[in-house]
């Protein structure tokens, strides 16, 4: 390794000084920087994305004792202690699905579909997004607030100082954690969104029994819904641990800089989940 | 320079050539330049340097925590910074103590100086107990060893730093202004314990540790360390012994000698 780059927490420095220049007035110009600020970003998480998968698999063996305790508490802050609000959660998006769609669809004679809708709408699309926003609002913040004090306070030196790789130290654990929570909370979430919609319906006085409900939602899944579920969910954890991270970790701070670096990662996170979430429609609509 | 011992076969244990030394959070920034430094094993230095003058930002790449702008860093023999695994059990016979301790916040004193020793040797929390404990009661930590660092006190947070850099045995310790913004009773402490380490410690199974330190006063080191430098003017000067430093150029060392009661 050049001396220079030793550190991949340092590589981001040298692109920070483009980040802090001032917006000209010119309005091409403004568009231009603003492309540029966005493929610098990107350029910045996807190689911080890679170096996490490299430490996550050249250190697998090392100090699994300190690191797999971590992933425990890191999944459980973003996936057991989240499941009151998600239970919570899963009646509201139940009934808000199934009331609206409900009266539409006896209208037109087509209570048949009810399931179906509620595949398409809960399972495929607002269960994950959903799920990814609210972990992103109550541990990603969390999460970038206690990275980047952490780095302004010297924390990440201390850890070089002592042969601790930080990355895979406090990135590795948060990244596989994040993705078990969100992968988890989203089942949950689902099930209990089908369950309260079904309650909802009832309610309703719809002429639906439980078993052609339960037969419609079966008939409107399909195998590679299961595999997409897992995929999105494990890819929207991990992308709201890795631009937390980055924001916090990346680059050096000050402490008066955490709450721009909070914003920011808050930004990008909901973006990148929605980017991603758009990619899934096509494959979806290819399939 | 310092004359080298005869009977020094060994690389010396920090040999500095040509370095630039950058700040932690600017690089380009130098803070001093062209320094040309020999450590060798057993050494007791005592690097001086007013506020302002880069000796924590030279401690930093002495610990291996920042490459050097220009020049050779050699640490035993192997260029540092050293963070591949392949070389890292000669990184780990450095220790470095930061001003402030640097202790990780979310994590108790006992936490934070078992932490080293649970990652390199893949230990549970159990098993580190009596190391730890040991550790601790060397250092009269015992009784904030279940509290969180936010929770006690400057000078103890600066020692629970000393017990996390000791608690992988290093032959090298580097400390931060080990001195600064610590009463009397604590900086006597230090300087016997920093004694003790130099001369052989049971805790380090009586082997002489080779001791850096930074200072902004000098005379709290007469008849502890044995060899001194300044840090002055983007420069890195080896002055020598005790001796040699009283008689040096004393424009260059007045104002870490006198104390601030003088004027003139």
């Amino acid at each position: 390794m050049e001396n220079g780059n030793a550190s991949p927490l340092r590589a981001a420095r040298a692109r920070l000084w483009l980040l802090r220049l001032p917006l000209p007035r010119s309005l091409t110009r403004y568009l231009g920087r603003m492309l540029f600020r966005f493929l610098l970003t990107l350029q910045g998480i996807g190689s911080f994305a890679l170096i996490t998968l490299g430490v996550m698999i050249s250190r697998s063996r090392v100090a699994r004792r300190v690191i797999r305790p971590l992933v425990f508490q890191e999944a459980s802050r973003a996936g057991l202690r989240l499941m009151p609000m998600f239970l919570f959660m899963a009646a509201a998006l139940g009934l808000v699905v199934i009331g609206q769609t409900v009266s539409w669809l006896t209208r037109v004679g087509a209570i048949n579909f009810l399931g179906t809708v509620m595949v398409v709408v809960v399972v495929r699309e607002l269960g994950p997004l959903v799920t990814a926003l609210l972990v992103l609002a109550r541990v990603g913040t969390a999460n970038v607030i206690e990275l980047g004090t952490a780095r302004a306070m010297g924390e990440v030196e201390a850890l070089e100082a002592l042969g601790i790789d930080p990355v895979h130290y406090l990135v590795v654990p948060r990244v596989l954690g994040m993705a078990l929570g969100v992968f988890a909370l989203t089942v949950y979430l689902i099930l209990g969104a089908l369950f309260s919609g079904y309650l909802w319906a009832f309610v309703q006085d719809v002429p639906l029994r439980p078993g052609d409900y339960v037969r419609q939602l079966a008939g409107a899944l399909s195998g590679l819904d299961f595999a997409l579920l897992a995929i999105k969910t494990f890819c929207f954890g991990s992308i709201i641990a890795l631009v937390t991270c980055y924001h916090g970790l990346a680059q050096p701070l000050r402490l008066e800089e955490v709450s721009r670096a909070t914003v920011a990662a808050v930004a990008q996170s909901v973006i990148a989940c929605v980017l991603l979430d758009a990619l899934f429609i096509i494959i979806y609509l290819v399939t | 320079m310092t004359q080298p011992l005869p009977a020094q076969a060994a690389a010396p244990a920090i040999e500095m050539t040509n370095v630039a030394v950058g700040t932690l959070h600017d690089p380009a920034i130098l803070v001093a330049e062209n320094v040309n430094w020999t450590v060798r094993a057993g050494d007791y230095w005592v690097v001086g340097g007013l506020q302002g003058a880069g000796k924590s930002d030279f401690l930093m790449l002495a610990g291996g925590v920042m490459p050097p702008q220009r020049g050779q860093y050699r640490f035993f023999g192997e260029p540092m910074p050293i963070f591949e695994d392949a070389r890292l059990k000669t990184r780990l016979r450095l220790g470095l103590v930061f001003d402030g301790g640097q202790l990780f916040n979310h994590l108790t004193v006992a936490e934070n100086v078992a932490l080293p020793l649970r990652y390199h040797r893949n230990l549970g929390p159990a098993e580190t107990g009596a190391a730890v404990g040991e550790l601790l009661a060397c250092l009269e930590l015992e009784p904030c060893a279940e509290s969180l660092p936010g929770a006690v006190g400057y000078s103890w947070r600066k020692r629970a730093g000393l017990a996390r850099a000791l608690a992988l045995q290093p032959e090298v310790l580097l400390a931060d202004n080990p001195l600064g913004g610590v009463d009397p009773r604590q900086a006597n402490w230090w300087l016997a314990f920093l004694d003790q380490l130099s001369r052989g410690h049971p805790l380090m199974q009586h082997r002489p540790v080779t001791l850096v330190v930074t200072t902004a006063d000098f005379r709290r080191w007469k008849g502890h360390a044995r060899q001194f430098a300044l840090l002055r003017d983007r420069s890195l000067r080896v002055l020598g012994d005790w001796a040699q430093l009283a008689a040096a150029n004393r424009d260059l060392v007045r104002e870490l000698l006198t104390d601030g009661t003088q004027t003139e």
